[in-house]
């Protein structure tokens, strides 16, 4: 039902979210937050089963900021990702796995900007787009036909519109609103929301 | 224990030597833990709660042991300029049986905090007489009383350390603190979502019909009891597991005040004669 889409550039990572919660078959909310800011460079946009999804991603968080105070460093967005991958992996043999789905985005002064995918059965891969959820099989080809590698904030915010256009005009589920964050050398930033108010007169 | 001796009761239940007094000793310990500690809640007799409870409820039924917990609700709650606002019905039905016309399902925490139940009744009694224990406790240790936030982050925390046991619960959380009014809705599934309008149960559907039309921020006081008290009324009237008492709840920044309770029999004769006279 939910979907939440990453896009890798050569010095920033985007993440768009839908910010819709349902429950069975009423929609209880339509301004969810699911892009979590997770330190100074480094975002989660985390989706799943309900109760899951805040647990989890507040249990990492903790975790690496607790990692922070102790070491007087923070994990870098691989690192981060990898730690959050092996938790999951750990539940996932446990009596209690959490069923989330998660993008992880940060900046790193090396490696630039970091995209990974992890999804409930704990795969992790480095990618330079994904999405989760039936949203992000629709925007799927979008991304391969309109990503390069030189592409610029601009370019990707603008790809992410084509894709809720597309989420909206084809998926059978209301997602009306979609938030977006970049993050890049200057820290995180939140973009202005993709609604389908504001798509009414925009042209691919 | 003389009734005991002379209807003939050995303390040894079954007269088995297998079953001594011991073991019943013992199982009564382990079957009531909870006394000690809230938090340790026996779980069923089988293992894997979720999927064994459903197996029973499935041969119901065969055996002629049929087990239906008390469900269906309406109850709804909204925060407007003038506090929270919040409403119920008071049927309790299992499966078709209508258990009881007169539950309260609003939980009085304290003075500035109100709970709702819907879903399995035993289980929100429960929980919610242990968040009251810890509200109470919290108020206790810090001189200060407990923000809506953190009271409902206790509840989540408890709904998803039992997720899978086999809870059912939809409450609504709702109260008065230093950040002003505050409603959160948390279920069994463990979410907790912070909100302006809320509704749950069965009925759910037909009063978010109503309340999402009359809805807005700058209600007045008695146009949102009115608001609430009309999306229950024509929630009880729709579905059919909902009904009895509709209960009307202000909480305001002095705490809150039960406004109404009516039922909805009554209430569905006063609005058909108001409407009758409006239309002449």
């Amino acid at each position: 039902m939910e979907t939440v889409l990453g896009i890798k550039g050569p010095d920033f990572v985007m993440l768009a979210a839908d910010c819709t919660q349902a429950h069975s078959i009423i929609m209880m909310k339509e301004d969810v937050e699911k892009i979590h800011k997770i330190s100074d460079k480094l975002l989660m946009a985390t989706i799943g089963e309900s109760g899951d999804t805040d647990q989890f991603t507040q249990y990492i968080s903790k975790n690496l900021a607790l990692y922070r105070m102790r070491n007087g460093y923070e994990l870098g967005p691989k690192a981060a990702s990898h730690f959050t991958r092996k938790n999951l992996a750990e539940y996932l043999r446990s009596r209690t796995p959490y069923f989330v789905n998660l993008l992880v985005a940060g900046y790193d002064e090396t490696e630039g900007g970091e995209l990974y995918y992890i999804d409930y059965l704990a795969n992790a891969k480095s990618l330079n787009y994904g999405g989760h959820g039936y949203g992000g099989m629709f925007c799927a080809s979008i991304f391969d036909r309109y990503h390069h590698p030189k592409i610029t904030q601009d370019e990707a915010y603008d790809i992410f519109k084509k894709c809720v256009k597309e989420i909206q005009k084809r998926l059978i589920i209301n997602l009306a609103n979609f938030k977006v964050s970049v993050v890049d050398k200057n820290g995180i930033r939140s973009l202005p929301d993709i609604t389908a108010a504001n798509l009414m007169d925009y042209v691919p | 224990m003389a009734l005991a001796d002379i209807c003939g009761l050995s303390e040894n239940l079954f007269n088995d030597t297998k079953f001594s007094n011991k073991d019943f000793q013992a199982d009564v310990i382990k079957y009531s833990s909870n006394f000690d500690n809230h938090y340790q809640l026996a779980a069923p007799p089988f293992e894997n709660p979720c999927e064994g409870l459903e197996k029973i409820l499935a041969n119901g039924a065969n055996d002629g042991i049929k087990i239906d917990f008390d469900h269906g609700t309406t109850t709804l709650g909204f925060r407007f300029q003038g506090g929270v606002l919040l409403a119920v019905d008071s049927r309790a039905t299992g499966g078709q049986f209508i258990g009881s016309q007169t539950m309260k399902k609003v939980v009085e925490i304290n003075d500035y905090f109100l709970g709702t139940l819907a879903g399995g009744a035993a289980d929100c009694v429960y929980w919610d007489r242990v968040l009251t224990k810890e509200c109470r406790l919290y108020e206790l240790r810090n001189k200060e009383r407990i923000s809506v936030a953190a009271a409902s982050k206790i509840m989540a925390n408890i709904a998803h350390e039992y997720k899978g046991a086999g809870l059912s619960m939809g409450m609504m959380l709702a109260g008065y603190d230093k950040r002003g009014p505050g409603l959160y809705y948390v279920d069994s599934e463990g979410s907790r979502t912070a909100g302006s309008l809320f509704s749950v149960g069965s009925g759910s559907v037909y009063a978010f019909g109503v309340l999402d039309s009359g809805y807005r921020w700058d209600l007045t006081d008695e146009e949102a009891q009115e608001l609430g008290r009309r999306a229950i009324y024509h929630a009880t009237h729709r579905d059919g597991y909902s009904g009895g008492i509709v209960r009307v709840y202000h909480i305001k920044p002095t705490g809150w005040i039960n406004i109404s309770n009516e039922d909805c029999m009554d209430l569905h004769y006063k609005y058909q004669e108001e409407k009758l006279a409006r239309l002449s």
